[in-house]
């Protein structure tokens, strides 16, 4: 009972490479948090014992809470480290391949560029930038098709939240000439 | 009954122009969210909440909730379609679903998936009607302690009941609730935690965190796989529709166990994840012939979705009748409460009827709705999937960016979403939860200042917590739920009845 169909093929010409090594396994980064985690929890306890971690006479300090939250993190993260570290066998399977590491990478730093030109050059026009450079360099998709995508998708940006919901977002140079 | 009486005034609220479009517009926008690889339904609520800020609290949740049920109804499409499952509850759906779109009955499973998540909601949002004003004339009841007492019962429940490594929970949950308290300490005015820095003086928001934890690193995972698909998209004709819903009374008893599993791991913290799974355990186990499951039987359709329905829509009666939210959208939603000046809770049922209310009706509503829109346009949304997602996402991060910024108009939560991001991939990989997380960063300066209210109250006493009935009880289950698995595993050493781990 079926009834008409259309049929929808998607590829990934970019797509990771089953063979690549691995670049890490879990259970080192499991164990790089974890030491981090308490080292964050090491600071925050300390800055809390300053604030004052005591009680007083209408109930605990400021720091209170926040101190023993520390400490239970801590002690949380020294379990997590010491259950991962002495068990050697396991965790040993790859947390990211060179290849998807490299994937990963390269929305990453786009994104981490983008919201530096935010800063500069206006939330729109940075938009523009990664929408149309994203499309065109890594998903190498037509430079006409990739610059009206990002065109028309900033476009209804602007008119849907400055114009329409007026939230306002950072803007640059381009605007400024245009006076908004 | 009064209930219904008040139901009506909820339709009566909710029938405006304005509304009703906007619920359209945030169903559609939960379908086109629910559909999407690398955008969830609790990112896509955390990005469009910002935009929300410059509505009325009902219009604002009535889209946001409309944005929740399109996302689970869009979850549905791609997994029976292209066997992807377009959000974690709908896994249990590609066990059957894709062998029937193989089969050449794709419509036949696309009609039965909508219809039965239909009927989940449906069934809870009737739990909800009905129990809601119970739970309003305990609104009178609760102070400081009581408040407090119910918090530490969520916390407790999320380490005791949840699934992860209890460590893991706990290492999220601290984090949570230490990150929640970076900043002005409003009891005492002190600055907490800020290091010297300006931007930390506002604080962590909670929404640039989801941002960044749920939909930033949602894209960097998302980037890992390989993005290639093959399906069909089947057009669902009215001759199918009907057909299907023929045969729906024959699985009577398995869309109401599923509902009932669905609302009963909606109101605890079980979510729809669990909800669907074991709806779809269930039906196999008391099925009379359960080879057939995992082949192409409709009642696998059935029963995962009606489950994960109900749970997500019954997730949203202990948020709004106490404050704790169910799932991690509900969360959202309740944080979301909060920034309009609502605070969730027993009291909410009584000083701001029309809201409620309101939002009940729209429940209903934003269902027959979104069954209507998700049967007729289903090739719509599966040829969304030929976007490429070198085109995706960006737009992605672009919305992210958006969302974070209209919070507080500062470059500094830019960073912060960017950080969160890469937090959220590191974690989601080595199996640390967010959701004990966000739970902890929406509720804990509300939880922090109602032990400390309670405190000022009770002259410094912590007995306060089992002064009265009430609060006693609450405060003993929460410390029963936070020992459970030792409980647990104490009742089965001594060859006890044991409970089943999802009941709890």
């Amino acid at each position: 009972m079926s009834s008409s169909d259309l049929e929808i093929v998607v590829d990934d010409p970019g797509a990771p490479d089953e063979n690549s090594p691995a670049v890490t396994n879990n259970r080192t980064v499991e164990m790089v948090v974890m030491v981090l985690l308490l080292g964050l929890a090491a600071l925050l306890a300390w800055d809390n014992w300053r604030t004052g971690a005591s009680w007083d006479d209408t109930g605990p300090q400021a720091g209170y809470f926040p101190f023993y939250l520390s400490v239970i993190l801590g002690g949380a993260a020294l379990y997590g480290l010491v259950s991962v570290a002495i068990q050697r066998g396991v965790g040993l399977e790859t947390f990211v391949t060179r290849a998807q590491l490299s994937r990963v990478l390269q929305v990453f730093v786009p994104t981490l560029l983008f919201c530096f030109a935010m800063q500069w050059l206006g939330l729109y026009v940075a938009s523009f930038l990664l929408i149309a450079g994203f499309m065109a360099f890594i998903g190498k998709i037509a430079w006409w098709k990739s610059l009206l995508t990002a065109f028309i998708f900033v476009a209804i940006m602007f008119v849907v939240f400055d114009i329409a919901f007026d939230v306002i977002m950072p803007k640059g140079p381009l605007e400024a000439a245009f006076g908004r | 009954m009064e209930a219904l009486g008040l139901l009506f005034h909820g339709f009566s609220v909710l029938l405006t122009w304005k509304i009703l479009a906007l619920m359209m517009v945030g169903l559609v926008l939960g379908i086109f969210v629910g559909v999407l690889p690398g955008l969830g339904g609790p990112n896509g609520v955390a990005i469009l909440l910002p935009l929300t800020f410059s509505m009325d609290p009902t219009s604002a949740i009535v889209m946001l909730s409309c944005i929740y049920w399109g996302a689970l109804f869009g979850g549905a499409i791609t997994s029976i379609l292209f066997n992807i499952p377009g959000e974690a509850w709908s896994v249990a759906t590609t066990f059957d679903g894709y062998p029937m779109a193989q089969q050449g009955k794709a419509a036949e499973a696309l009609t039965a998936a909508f219809t039965s998540s239909f009927i989940g909601s449906l069934v809870a949002v009737m739990l909800i009607t009905f129990l809601a004003p119970a739970i309003s004339t305990f609104a009178l009841k609760f102070g400081p302690p009581e408040f407090f007492a119910v918090y530490l019962l969520t916390f407790c429940s999320f380490v005791g009941l949840g699934r992860e490594a209890k460590h893991k929970t706990v290492i999220s949950m601290a984090l949570g609730l230490l990150l929640a308290g970076v900043g002005l300490d409003t009891v005492s005015g002190q600055l907490r935690m800020t290091f010297g820095s300006n931007d930390l003086l506002r604080g962590i928001n909670f929404l640039v965190a989801v941002i960044g934890l749920f939909g930033i690193s949602e894209i960097l995972l998302t980037m890992e796989e390989r993005l290639a698909l093959r399906g069909h998209a089947a057009r669902i004709s009215l001759r199918t529709v009907l057909n299907v819903w023929k045969d729906l009374p024959k699985y009577w008893a398995t869309l109401f166990r599923s509902s009932f599993i669905g609302c009963w791991l909606g109101i605890t913290p079980g979510g729809a994840i669990a909800a669907s799974f074991m709806g779809y355990n269930l039906a196999k186990r008391f099925s009379k012939d359960k080879e057939s499951f995992g082949k192409g039987r409709i009642e696998g359709v059935f029963a995962p979705e009606t489950a994960a329905h109900a749970s997500g829509t019954a997730a949203l009666l202990p948020m709004l009748a106490l404050g704790i939210p169910g799932s991690g959208t509900a969360a959202i939603l309740l944080g979301g409460l909060m920034v309009w000046g609502l605070n969730p809770g027993p009291l909410l049922f009584v000083e701001h009827k029309d809201f409620v209310w309101g939002l009940i009706a729209s429940m209903y509503l934003g269902n027959v709705v979104g069954l209507v829109l998700v049967l007729t346009t289903v090739p719509i949304f599966a040829s969304i999937l030929r976007v490429p997602f070198a085109a995706i996402a960006p737009m992605i991060v672009v919305s992210c960016a958006i969302g974070a910024y209209a919070i507080q108009n500062a470059m500094f939560d830019i960073w912060l979403m960017l950080l969160f991001g890469v937090v959220g991939y590191v974690f989601k990989k080595i199996g640390i939860p967010l959701a004990p997380f966000t739970l902890a960063l929406v509720l804990g300066s509300r939880a922090e200042d109602a032990f400390r209210l309670a405190m000022i109250g009770s002259g410094g006493s912590v007995g306060v917590f089992w002064s009265n009935g009430l609060v006693g009880s609450i405060t003993t289950l929460a410390i029963v739920l936070l020992f459970w698995p030792v409980i647990d595993r104490i009742f089965a050493s001594f060859g006890g009845k044991k409970e089943s781990p999802a009941r709890a």
